[in-house]
């Protein structure tokens, strides 16, 4: 299979602009008479959605949630990243970029991270522009503040609630387009399928969710921006509903899945009590810009954290990172956490956990300022743990969070199937093996806003609007609608003696222990087999009580859960296959004698682009060489 | 801890509905959705339908949680029923759990209710008409932090419904009050202030949620403190817009 990325030629600063005026048009007259279907309704979704039915094409928008508002975006908390150096610490575009190909171990295409970075001072003006209350300073201009793997405060916030502000953003755009007509949204809506004629993605077939009724729906391209798939590991701080069956569907029916074992574990989130617990959280990374990690020196320390004097403590991020200290990115945060633990040190109940400790900012600063910048943070940890941040050092322990892997698209956001696109979290694209901190949202809204609006053109202008036309009755829509029926009779005739979450639950523990925070080829090879005995054990003892007519959250999370087992396979085979360790994929195998992870440029600077073969096949490795003209390769050092 | 529950299940929007008894045993470190997984599982185990509620984020901030617990939305503290936890509850306790009920609510099914009147009020109004790539730099227009952070304060709401709840007349006025003070308090949200919250209390008028009467359960109840001096800066807009609203020009638009 040939992939093209096509990134555009020319100097890095001048791809996208020029790659902008060479890309064809389609004029106002006929953007009316193209559809377009956007599924899920996040930062990525609304953003587009909005975007595109303000330049006049008609977009059919579908959420599974009961409003757009409810998206997973809303729950980032600490910021987005702007290269608007307002603080004049010597940020720029070309720092924005460095800092992001660095923090993402050199594992992501130069040409689109460069164009994240352009465009993220866009974001900043456009938000402002729908009104979303950004921290101000007194003389009335914007604030920033720092984020892990970056020397310079360009981190716009509101408060620690970002995500909410900037979604209700792009929804408050959405429902402006809603009105309009230009929009046409459908709630309480699953995708479970991609259509696919002669090649090219003309639509959807959905469940609605309250009637069980299945449909589908045809349009000119198919967008799915539907965040990442974190929920794997059954215990992740996504949303419970978060999954990964849009893309999962779209793969199955052709679309390349590219690095699916990059996984993000945050570190700060707060630690596992039971096995009654049903999610993680996060608490977020900006409580690291004053609060100090530390463990007791001696393993076996049981004394309470007030107890145990300064001398006796060791802040081991401070001391190994002398120049990023407890700011170096969230791989390095969690890695440190869990050596620690693993050498005995860990404190809590269960060993598991590390001090986040606010004491020395608390005396630097007041606890009024402290409680300004994180109060809503220090208030959501003392409704969950029962403990006082003020008082007492916070404990904390890495979670999974974002995925890095996800749909294959080039750098105009396609897939390799002609007229399916992904966006955001859904996507591969722009943060190679590790994310940095206040960049998920940043690059939802880049490509949402002003990325797809401009590139769907190309495509477009390619068809012939009227005569290129696909209806709902073609055999290639009843064929997906009748897959989709199929299946669903199938979980609901097995009738067994597991739940779906006993499953999932399974599922979790294995890709947590083997192709979590560190992994090696042979636990990987365990992994494999096991998950090929939950996958059968799915499809042999599952129970999904109820019929397809009706409300049924069995179900939804079955059609989910049955997709996480194969991609689970996948995520094991894709870390297998990568004999090296890079950002958020820690191979044991390869480590320096101190534990920093060491990458094999010579042969692993590629995208891995797996292929499905069909059911049970094992799938194709495709690679797309990873080319740097502008940075040099060099040991990621946060020393 | 064992609890008694009294859930509230009814098949479908048409079908009749009625408090059901359960028994559970818990660890009190559960959250109360937590619970209600429990519960869920052993029901599937029986083969007996669990029980439907909503829920995503589980951190207290996409506000798809609801339900109406012991006669109080969100249950006895000030915050969303997933960040609730059952420490605060008894052992050997009877707890009552219904859904949102509110005519503008319809019930879809359990303790699931149909929001989507929230949806529509803010596609009558709650949005500022900036198109994407038209705004200006970020830092042109300065606002003194203290009406940014008043701004956020309303900005804040998570559109759960609560406030809905919690009223004895189902109105929405805390919830449409938010949106309109968030963006009548922005520079930004001036040109099209008045307009706006016409429009949105006309849609908030004909989804059929009830009359404000000032009895503050609403704020009370609020998981995010959205204060009810919201809805008098609403009211003075409306008042002023109703006042002062003039037809539309007709403006040519020339060659």
């Amino acid at each position: 299979m040939k992939l093209d990325s096509k990134i555009p030629e020319g100097p890095l600063a001048e791809k996208w602009t020029k790659h902008k005026f060479n890309l064809k048009l389609v004029n106002p007259a006929n953007k009316r008479k193209y559809t377009i279907i956007v599924v899920g309704t996040g930062l990525a979704g609304a953003a587009a959605a909005a975007s595109l039915a303000e330049l006049g094409y008609n977009v059919k928008a579908f959420s599974f949630h009961d409003s757009p508002r409810r998206a997973h975006s809303i729950a980032a908390q600490g910021g987005i990243n702007a290269a608007k150096n307002y603080q004049n610490d010597g940020d720029s575009v070309y720092r924005l970029f460095y800092d992001t190909i660095k923090g993402g171990d050199y594992r992501a295409r130069e040409a689109n991270v460069y164009r994240l970075a352009e465009v993220s001072v866009n974001i900043i003006d456009q938000a402002v522009a729908q009104g979303v209350p950004f921290a101000r300073e007194y003389g009335g201009t914007l604030a920033n503040r720092s984020f892990g793997g970056a020397q310079v405060s360009r981190t716009f916030y509101a408060r620690g609630q970002t995500g909410q502000q900037l979604l209700l953003g792009a929804y408050s755009a959405l429902n402006r387009q809603i009105a309009s007509g230009k929009v046409t949204m459908y709630t309480r809506t699953e995708m479970l399928d991609v259509v696919t004629v002669d090649g090219k993605a003309r639509g959807i077939v959905t469940r609605n969710l309250v009637t069980g009724k299945i449909e589908s729906h045809a349009g000119d391209a198919v967008l799915l921006c539907t965040g990442g798939y974190g929920n794997v590991f059954f215990l992740s701080t996504n949303a419970m509903n978060s999954n990964v069956t849009a893309a999962w569907r779209a793969h199955k029916k052709g679309a390349l899945f590219s690095n699916p074992c990059y996984t993000q574990i945050h570190p700060t989130c707060i630690p596992v009590s039971g096995d009654y617990q049903s999610k993680l959280t996060l608490m977020s990374e900006s409580l690291r810009n004053d609060g100090r990690v530390w463990v007791p020196k001696k393993v076996g320390d049981n004394r309470p954290p007030d107890q145990i004097p300064e001398d006796e403590r060791d802040y081991y991020l401070e001391r190994r990172y002398r120049s990023f200290g407890n700011l170096v990115p969230r791989d390095v945060a969690s890695r440190n956490a869990k050596m620690v633990c693993d050498e005995g040190r860990g404190v809590g109940p269960t060993k598991l956990a590390v001090y986040l400790d606010f004491a020395d900012a608390i005396k630097r600063d007041g606890e009024q300022k402290i409680s300004e910048k994180y109060g809503n943070l220090f208030d959501m940890y003392e409704k969950i743990t029962g403990e006082n941040p003020y008082k007492m050092p916070m404990r904390i322990y890495p979670a999974v969070h974002y995925t890095m892997g996800g749909l294959w698209v080039d750098y105009n956001l396609m897939t390799n199937i002609p007229g399916l696109y992904a966006l955001g979290e859904a996507n591969f694209s722009d943060h190679g093996a590790n994310r940095l901190g206040a960049s998920a949202l940043m690059q939802g809204l880049a490509d949402g806003y002003f990325v797809i609006p401009y590139t769907i053109g190309d495509y477009l202008a390619g068809m012939n609007p009227s005569t290129d036309k696909v209806s709902v009755d073609h055999p290639e829509f009843k064929k997906a609608e009748q897959e989709v029926m199929d299946m669903t009779k199938k979980l609901l005739s097995i009738n067994g003696t597991k739940t779906v979450d006993d499953l999932h639950k399974e599922l979790g523990k294995v890709m947590w222990e083997y192709c979590g925070m560190a992994r090696n080829a042979e636990g990987l090879k365990i992994a494999k087999q096991k998950i090929k005995e939950i996958k059968a054990d799915f499809w042999k003892n599952v129970r999904v009580l109820g019929k397809n007519e009706e409300l049924n959250q069995s179900l939804e999370k079955a059609h989910r859960v049955a997709d996480f087992i194969e991609l689970g396979e996948l995520m094991v085979d894709d870390a297998l296959a990568r004999n090296e360790s890079c950002g958020g994929h820690f191979r044991e195998e390869y480590q320096s004698e101190d534990g920093e992870a060491e990458r094999d440029d010579e042969h692993y600077a590629y995208v891995s682009c797996w292929e499905y073969k069909g059911p049970g096949q094992e799938e194709e490795l495709h690679k797309e060489e990873l080319i740097f003209e502008n940075v040099k390769l060099t040991k990621r050092s946060y020393k | 801890m064992k609890l008694n529950l009294k859930i509230w299940r009814q098949s479908d929007a048409s079908a009749s509905g009625k408090l059901v008894d359960y028994k559970v045993d818990i660890n009190p470190e559960m959250s109360f959705l937590e619970m209600l997984d429990v519960l869920n599982e052993e029901l599937a185990r029986k083969g007996e339908d669990p029980v439907a509620f909503d829920h995503d984020c589980r951190e207290g901030i996409c506000g798809a949680c609801s339900l109406y617990i012991n006669g109080r939305p969100h249950g006895p503290m000030q915050t969303t029923t997933c960040q609730l936890h059952m420490r605060h509850f008894k052992d050997g306790e009877t707890i009552i759990i219904e859904p949102w009920r509110a005519a503008a609510f319809p019930l879809l099914k359990d303790l699931v209710v149909d929001r989507s009147a929230f949806d529509r009020i803010n596609h009558a109004g709650g949005f500022v008409s900036v198109n994407t790539g038209s705004a200006p730099d970020a830092n042109e227009i300065l606002i003194p932090k203290t009406e940014s952070d008043e701004a956020f304060n309303s900005a804040a709401c998570i559109g759960c419904g609560a406030c809905v709840a919690a009223c004895k007349n189902a109105s929405a006025m805390l919830f449409v009050s938010a949106k309109i003070s968030h963006l009548a308090l922005l520079p930004q949200g001036q040109p099209e202030r008045e307009r706006r919250a016409e429009n949105m209390v006309a849609q908030m008028d004909a989804e059929g949620f009830g009359a404000c009467t000032n009895t503050g359960a609403c704020s009370i109840e609020c998981p995010k403190g959205i204060s009810m001096s919201n809805i008098a800066l609403m009211n003075r807009d409306f008042i002023f817009a109703s006042l002062t609203s003039k037809p539309e020009l007709k403006v040519s638009e020339g060659a």
